[in-house]
């Protein structure tokens, strides 16, 4: 008897916290699911937590890296810091993709050029023609005249391709394809952590206008964690 | 001059369409040859001339309403056949990139090509015949005789 009651008591406090829940959740999950959050791309990373409870994941991030841009100018990860940037490969001489490829960019680059906080690099893939002054005859052709917005950047050929990995756009050395190199269009949208947020192919202009739609989201949530980290 | 008033107006050019789908239906007389050079263009040149011809920013020449295409209309065929280096002033701004070349194409597949650039986005010169073509690209022992 005392304990069939006890029961029922228990069963209708179950029922009060699964209703009382149910009308306070959605005020409590609504603000997280309200901001989308884009994606962190690439094979996470497992790491030892302190104190033996179980291992933590943290997302991909982009290697350490050191390029020479159209100004002579030596660019690292410490350029891009506190920034969002969008990248790509490409080379001057390419007469397949590269010229779609780099209108597209242009596309992006003109929507955001107001913008310091978003910056553009584009990694030659064929370092041993591209030149520095070839990379600032192609950038000012294509009517960037600040290196800083938009870095051209070279640097030893197997550097390059590791990056090119690194950022997941294919890219590798075929005779069998006009103008030597077989490479993917690919852009790669980075976050001011060295994340991947987004990939596009800046062949496809749909796909393209979809980074010109997430670029802005990223650039809210940036601007919220660093609101938060100021409180 | 008919085929200059269509080409010149998206309604005509809708027209167009709309007539080469009835006469195909019709009889099966006009093959996709009809328009064979908007998709030559649309296959090998608009990835760097742009879709409409014109070209991109200081890097790559337009070829709508294009000086070039009109000062060296005996040149071109060759030029689709072997591609080209080196400097060129088109519309009087120097560009300086490698086009590639066309083995690829057959001497009346360039011609559909050119002709199509040359009658359309402002560019009214006078077409080639496939005969002609072939000539010209003998100039450079391009002509496969097709």
């Amino acid at each position: 008897m005392k304990i069939s009651f006890l029961r029922s008591v228990g069963h209708l406090l179950l029922i009060i916290a699964v209703v009382s829940a149910s009308l306070t959740l959605p005020s409590c999950t609504q603000k997280p699911t309200a901001e989308a959050h884009l994606p962190y791309l690439g094979e996470p990373e497992v790491v030892a937590s302190a104190g033996g409870a179980a291992p933590d994941t943290v997302p991909y991030t982009v290697p350490s890296f050191t390029l020479t841009n159209q100004d002579s100018q030596t660019i690292t990860n410490q350029t891009f810091a506190g920034k969002v940037y969008v990248t790509d490969f490409f080379f001057a001489t390419c007469p397949s993709i590269c010229p779609k490829m780099q209108s597209e960019l242009l596309r992006v680059y003109e929507q955001f050029k107001g913008n310091p906080k978003v910056l553009f690099l584009s990694h030659t893939i064929d370092p041993a023609h591209d030149s520095i002054p070839v990379l600032r005859d192609y950038a000012e052709r294509l009517g960037i005249k600040d290196a800083s917005r938009w870095h051209f950047a070279t640097a030893p050929h197997d550097t390059i391709f590791a990056l090119a990995r690194a950022y997941m756009t294919a890219a590798q050395v075929d005779k069998g394809v006009v103008g030597g190199y077989a490479h993917s269009g690919t852009f790669a949208l980075i976050d001011s952590h060295r994340r991947i947020r987004g990939l596009y192919d800046g062949m496809e202009k749909a796909e393209v206008d979809r980074l010109i739609k997430e670029l802005p989201e990223l650039l809210k949530e940036e601007a919220n964690a660093q609101a938060t980290a100021a409180k | 001059m008919t085929y200059r008033l269509l080409t010149v107006s998206k309604l005509g050019a809708a027209g167009l369409v709309l007539g080469l789908t009835l006469a195909a239906s019709l009889s099966g007389c006009f093959t996709e040859r009809r328009n064979e050079g908007a998709q030559l263009y649309a296959t090998h040149c608009a990835n760097c001339h742009g879709e409409q011809g014109q070209g991109l920013k200081r890097l790559i020449p337009p070829v709508a309403a294009s000086s070039y295409v009109a000062e060296h209309r005996t040149e071109l065929p060759c030029l689709i056949r072997q591609g080209m280096r080196g400097e060129v002033v088109v519309n009087g701004v120097a560009y300086n990139q490698v086009m590639p070349g066309h083995d690829d194409l057959t001497d009346s597949q360039i011609t559909n090509l050119l002709n199509f650039v040359q009658q359309n986005w402002g560019n009214k010169n006078q077409p080639y015949t496939i005969r002609e073509a072939s000539e010209l690209l003998g100039h450079c022992n391009g002509s496969d005789g097709q």
